[in-house]
């Protein structure tokens, strides 16, 4: 399956990815209203983060790995591993805030919602042909493709 | 207010930042290398420090929502035709600091640009144009010396050519990469270059600071530089390309030495260029063992010599006055191609003075060094290489026409991966990643897509050459090389029209 692979060797540390995934899960889908507006009053934030020490930077997320250690530890059934598209996905509603992805994801790609008592992961946009993040990567540090089994 | 010095009042450049579009995202802090853009905590908001922008626009390109906009500053000093504003604020820095002004890149003074004044011809009724989508046209260009005449003999197999070809190097296209060195420009941008003078079959120059090991595999297409600091030239580096040039001068800076500071000396540098690490690399005015065209036949006869004469031997020397009696001597010193850098060559750091006022035009100089090889019945034991501004591939065009077998191009090749020319090289700062060796700052560079836009610029222009060669109803652009027929200035005055040979519009 396509997934999201990053490059250290050249990200740029510019934060673009984490500009668009905002505008991407925002409901205006504009990028001024969901920085502006939808950010500070219902806490969007971005599902990727931009890891940097000195020059070296890299923008992670979400690896979706194949068998994954937060759908595990789910004790609600929030996370789910979808065979047919290789997704690891989120189902907000069942979220009951405990933490446990949070501690078993090993790359410390599950966050913390600003406001609710609720997690914040990459969905690889679904829906999107795509990813934004990586749509708008100005150097192909992100790329969108199948290498197999990782 | 504090004071601020008169210099820093009249900044080149302001910020204008549209508020209801700013979303904070502090992209433009990362960008900058110069600090314009910064982090306000007390206000909670991104701000800018106007007296630093240098106007390479990068924060521009890069802003998510448009929201910025760089400006030149339009405040003023009272008009004077004598006192234009750059005197005035070159005064003011130099007040201040007592130093040389530095600058990058080619000169941005109005010289008249001659590419400018001429026209091209184009087939009409009698001698129809030929459509190059339809008919193969030939770009290809050898480079190198040419036999005086071509004996032939006969055995087994038919008749052979006898005459004993010197080595030539073989273009696709008249176009190649001029010569920046690693260490000006960052290890990404040769790589790049390299991988995309192999993809297209010209060549680039690895410039004066020699050949990292890991790039040899592109040797093949690779002319490797022999500059006065000698650096990084060795035994293995001579053999590695598949020419050698011998620099002698450069266009951007005639009769100056080259300075590589040491904060752009790193590891990698330090290795290729055999320096040792953070010392300046100093490359000085003179070759010291140059003082005469004998001792340049002997500079030419050991590195040839050295390279077992299999590849051909260049000398770059800046249009300067007298270029064409200069051309003939390294012609006659044994040279086979000769590599003319006109006024507006760029470079890493020169000068300002020298920068915008040493040396004179490429079309001029061109014109003269084939005219007075022609006239000496040699143009044939040398290929005219032309470099120094050539901003398209009419330019190309014309340069050919008036004489060159090839042309070098570097600022072009930069303006493809995002260079805007702000001129600030010197500073190692680049923050387009370009002529900076800074880590952070060099991985804006991403080797795959630099080469990718390298090759598609060449691209463009052979497709463009090969149109209006065809416009000419030439097929091919050996029917060009010197054909000064082709071309008709406008607005030139009779000696310019002698020097460049060329006949004005109309007649």
């Amino acid at each position: 399956m396509k997934k999201i692979y990053p490059n250290k060797e050249v990200c740029i540390g510019c934060h673009l990815c984490e500009v668009a995934c905002v505008t991407a899960h925002s409901k205006t889908k504009d990028t001024i209203l969901a920085h502006n507006v939808e950010k500070a009053q219902e806490g969007l934030a971005p599902r990727r983060n931009v890891a940097q020490d000195g020059p070296i930077c890299v923008a992670l997320s979400c690896r979706h790995c194949e068998e994954p250690m937060c759908v595990a530890a789910c004790i609600s059934g929030a996370l789910t591993k979808n065979p047919e598209t290789g997704r690891c996905e989120y189902n907000e509603e069942q979220c009951v805030g405990c933490w446990s992805c949070l501690m078993a994801c090993p790359f410390g790609s599950i966050r913390r919602h600003p406001f609710k008592e609720k997690i914040v992961k990459c969905d690889m946009c679904a829906g999107r042909d795509t990813p934004a993040c990586v749509e708008a990567c100005p150097n192909a540090g992100l790329v969108f493709e199948d290498r197999g089994k990782d | 207010m504090a004071f601020a010095p008169i210099n820093k009042n009249y900044h080149d450049f302001f910020v204008v930042r549209d508020k209801e579009a700013c979303i904070n995202c502090q992209v433009c802090v990362r960008q900058c290398s110069y600090g314009v853009h910064y982090w306000d905590e007390a206000r909670q908001c991104v701000r800018h420090d106007n007296t630093k922008c240098i106007g390479c626009h990068r924060c521009e390109a890069l802003c998510p929502t448009q929201a910025l906009l760089i400006q030149e500053k339009p405040s003023t000093f009272k008009p004077n035709a004598l006192w234009r504003p750059v005197f005035i604020k070159n005064i003011y820095k130099q007040a201040d600091s007592g130093g040389v002004l530095l600058a990058g890149m080619g000169s941005p003074v109005d010289i008249p640009v001659y590419w400018d004044k001429m026209l091209l011809d184009a087939s009409q009724v009698t001698n129809p144009s030929i459509d190059p989508l339809r008919e193969p046209m030939e770009l290809r260009t050898f480079l190198g010396a040419k036999p005086n005449a071509l004996q032939f003999e006969q055995t087994d197999q038919g008749p052979k050519v006898k005459t004993e070809m010197k080595p030539n190097i073989k273009l696709n296209t008249p176009i190649m990469f001029s010569a920046m060195s690693f260490g000006s420009i960052n290890f990404n941008l040769h790589v790049a270059m390299a991988r995309a003078a192999t993809e297209l079959g010209t060549f680039y120059n690895t410039g004066e600071g020699g050949l990292h090991h890991s790039l040899y595999q592109y040797g093949a297409n690779t002319i490797v530089q022999v500059a006065s600091g000698r650096f990084g030239v060795h035994r293995d580096y001579l053999n590695a390309g598949g020419a050698i040039e011998i620099k002698i001068g450069q266009g951007a800076k005639p009769g100056i030495g080259g300075h590589l500071p040491g904060e752009k000396i790193n590891a990698k540098v330090s290795e290729t260029r055999m320096v040792p690490l953070g010392s300046d690399a100093i490359s000085p005015a003179p070759h010291h063992d140059i003082y005469s065209i004998e001792d340049l036949h002997q500079l030419i006869f050991a590195l040839k010599e050295a390279s077992a004469y299999r590849v051909p031997v260049s000398v770059k020397i800046a249009a300067v006055h007298n270029v064409a009696a200069i051309a003939s001597g390294i012609v006659r010193a044994g040279a086979d191609i000769v590599t003319i850098d006109g006024v507006r060559g760029g470079t890493g750091a020169a000068p300002a003075m020298i920068r915008d006022n040493v040396g004179i035009p490429i079309e001029l100089a061109l014109a003269s060094v084939d005219q007075r090889l022609r006239d000496e019945g040699i143009r044939n034991q040398a290929s005219i290489v032309a470099a120094g501004g050539t901003r398209c591939s009419a330019d190309v065009v014309k340069a050919i026409a008036l004489g060159a077998d090839a042309v070098y191009i570097a600022t072009a090749a930069l303006l493809s991966v995002g260079c805007t020319l702000c001129a600030r090289c010197y500073t190692g700062k680049c923050p387009w990643g370009i002529a900076t060796n800074d880590p952070y700052l060099a991985k804006r560079q991403n080797p795959d897509i630099a080469a990718k836009k390298m090759v598609n610029l060449v691209r463009a222009w052979s497709h463009e050459i090969e149109e209006m060669l065809g416009g000419m109803g030439l097929n091919s652009i050996e029917s060009l090389r010197g054909n000064r027929d082709k071309l008709r200035a406008v607005g030139l005055n009779s000696v310019e029209l002698d020097t460049l040979g060329v006949k004005a519009a109309g007649r």
